[in-house]
């Protein structure tokens, strides 16, 4: 706890100076005092919109599937849950190995680009929003599908009417989690190609991309001397991480508190 | 309508609607079976991945060079590929990270669980899972740019290079207290309070109790968060890269910079590399070394994982 105050404060320190509209809206330069973080902000967000449009229907999908109709005496269900325990563990370096084996070279050759880029992430979060799925599906009491059934809908009436709305801010929550995770991660977008030094924004799906975790990485990367020094814009591009990442933490906690259902 | 009421002068065959199945249902599984396949097939996915590449790596260069050579120079000429000198790496920084975070951790689940008072325990869980959300990066940057300047060789007077593997897996250390804590904290908490009120009973006091009753019931839940917490060390990649340095050494020294395999994968990936050349394919030999490493580690967690929770059933 100590430490993390002890962090913190240096941070600050050394990153409040930095912090301004300029900074935000400004490509990264050779030049220090004119780098800012637009293109690394941009290209986060255009990460995390194709890591959630990913994770979000196969998470879900996923999740329903275990909880609702998957059979456990099958050995195909069983394989697929002890799957998902260890992909949650694997280390995320490897992720970007596989992204650079399938997606971007290999079979899909999609390039070093932002599709491949967010795909790769969302593989890695997938096992949190499919636990999170699980958990917010098994929370429905049974009374609710029953209920449903006895009134005579189907098995997917019952689930889409109304097991999966009241398990909507669990479901949420998961994966407003995985995408923190994911925003932070850095080592499978080296491997996937991010450009760390890029001086537009993305264009599209298929355009070159940099990331914020990125950015920082290669200013603090670069050695500082007195005509450039580049520690304060790294610390600046930390800052707006851990702002980005607080906010969206609090809006899953806000999430949480306010839709939670006392069954 | 319901289905087969009651009112035996309506029909003369009750429709019971189950008896027709409707197709779109078992389509809805399908589609939903299809999903949940994709997580199979990201294993499948990692595992060829590795595996082909590593295969056709394994062809040039001998088994036996990786893995008992001592040098690696993957990219000078004549080129050596000795894994020996990353594994060092991996394992020292790993090390001292677990030297910092099982005493951390443990301390920290022993506090929570046994001694703190709820309101202490409500403000502190949600500073480490905050601790534990912090992306690696920022450790790395701290390390680096605060820890080896200030602390090493300001406060401490070590003797240690910009890029040292001590400061690294100190860092890491606290990275991975928060894993060793919450694991190690619920194995804790686990243990029926019988136990401790037995032994309150028989007039043991608070550390005796703590440390001679509950702690080796849940030792197999606190041994799993360890080995969780060493994975964890071993696949990290940013706080090596950004602290340790890029220097292969077999050197057990702390104070040098150190290649692990995470930091050199990372290293190497940064520039272009060409499909199948030796720089691609030594990623692929490495990520399979590191997958395998934490794979097995992986397996003997969920092993003891699985040994204390039948405990108490």
């Amino acid at each position: 706890m100590l430490l993390l105050g002890v962090l913190l404060v240096d941070v600050v320190r050394d990153g409040i100076g930095q912090l301004s509209f300029d900074f935000l809206t400004s490509f990264s330069s050779i030049n220090a005092k004119q780098a800012g973080i637009e293109a690394a902000l941009t290209g986060t967000i255009w990460l995390m919109a194709v890591c959630a449009a990913f994770i979000v229907p196969v998470g879900v999908a996923t999740a329903i599937y275990l909880e609702e109709y998957a059979d456990n005496d099958r050995w195909w269900n069983r394989l697929i849950e002890v799957n998902i325990q260890n992909l949650a563990a694997v280390p995320s370096i490897v992720y970007g190995i596989l992204g650079l084996a399938f997606l971007v070279r290999g079979p899909l050759s999609l390039g070093n680009v932002v599709l491949a880029g967010g795909l790769t992430l969302g593989l890695l979060v997938l096992p949190v929003v499919i636990i999170a799925g699980r958990e917010a599906i098994r929370a429905v009491p049974a009374s609710i599908r029953e209920g449903s059934l006895a009134l005579g809908a189907t098995k997917w009436q019952t689930i889409w009417r109304q097991v999966l709305p009241a398990s909507i801010p669990g479901i949420a929550t998961g994966v407003i989690l995985a995408l923190s995770r994911a925003i932070g991660e850095t080592a499978p977008l080296i491997v996937v190609g991010a450009a760390t030094f890029l001086a537009f924004n993305p264009s599209g799906l298929d355009s070159s991309f940099t990331a914020l975790p990125i950015q920082i990485f290669d200013w603090i990367s670069r050695p500082s001397n007195d005509i450039n020094n580049y520690k304060p814009l790294a610390a600046g591009g930390i800052l707006v991480l851990m702002i980005l990442l607080m906010a969206m933490n609090s809006i899953a906690i806000w999430l949480r508190n306010r839709y939670e259902q006392k069954w | 309508m319901e289905a087969g009421t009651a009112t035996t002068t309506r029909r003369a065959v009750p429709y019971i609607g189950a008896a027709r199945r409707r197709w779109g249902e078992d389509l809805i599984k399908g589609i939903l079976f299809l999903a949940a396949l994709i997580s199979v097939l990201t294993t499948t996915g990692i595992v060829i991945s590795l595996l082909r590449e590593t295969v056709v790596f394994f062809q040039s260069v001998g088994l036996g060079d990786y893995l008992i050579g001592t040098k690696w120079t993957p990219t000078f000429q004549p080129a050596s590929f000795g894994v020996l000198p990353l594994l060092v790496g991996t394992f020292l920084i790993t090390g001292i990270a677990m030297v910092v975070a099982v005493p951390l951790g443990i301390g920290s689940a022993i506090y929570l669980s046994e001694y703190a008072r709820p309101r202490v325990r409500r403000t502190i869980k949600p500073i480490l899972e905050l601790l534990a959300g912090v992306p690696t990066i920022v450790f790395g940057y701290f390390a680096l740019t605060y820890f080896t300047p200030n602390i090493l060789q300001d406060i401490l007077h070590l003797r240690v290079d910009v890029f040292n593997a001590l400061s690294a897996g100190i860092i890491m250390g606290f990275m991975i207290v928060p894993t060793v804590a919450s694991i190690s904290e619920d194995a804790l908490t686990a243990v029926p309070q019988s136990l401790r009120e037995g032994a309150f009973a028989l007039g043991a006091s608070r550390l005796q109790v703590s440390l001679r009753v509950v702690f080796p019931a849940a030792l197999s839940g606190v041994v799993a968060s360890v080995v969780l917490g060493v994975s964890r060390a071993v696949g990290e990649t940013m706080i090596v890269l950004v602290a340790a340095g890029q220097i292969a050494s077999m050197s057990a020294d702390p104070r040098g910079p150190h290649y692990t395999i995470t930091s050199f994968i990372g290293a190497i990936a940064k520039g272009d590399i060409p499909t199948g050349s030796v720089e691609y394919k030594t990623i692929f030999a490495l990520g399979m070394t590191l997958f395998l490493i934490t794979l097995a580690m992986n397996l003997i967690s969920i092993r003891f994982v699985r040994k204390y929770r039948q405990v108490y059933e």
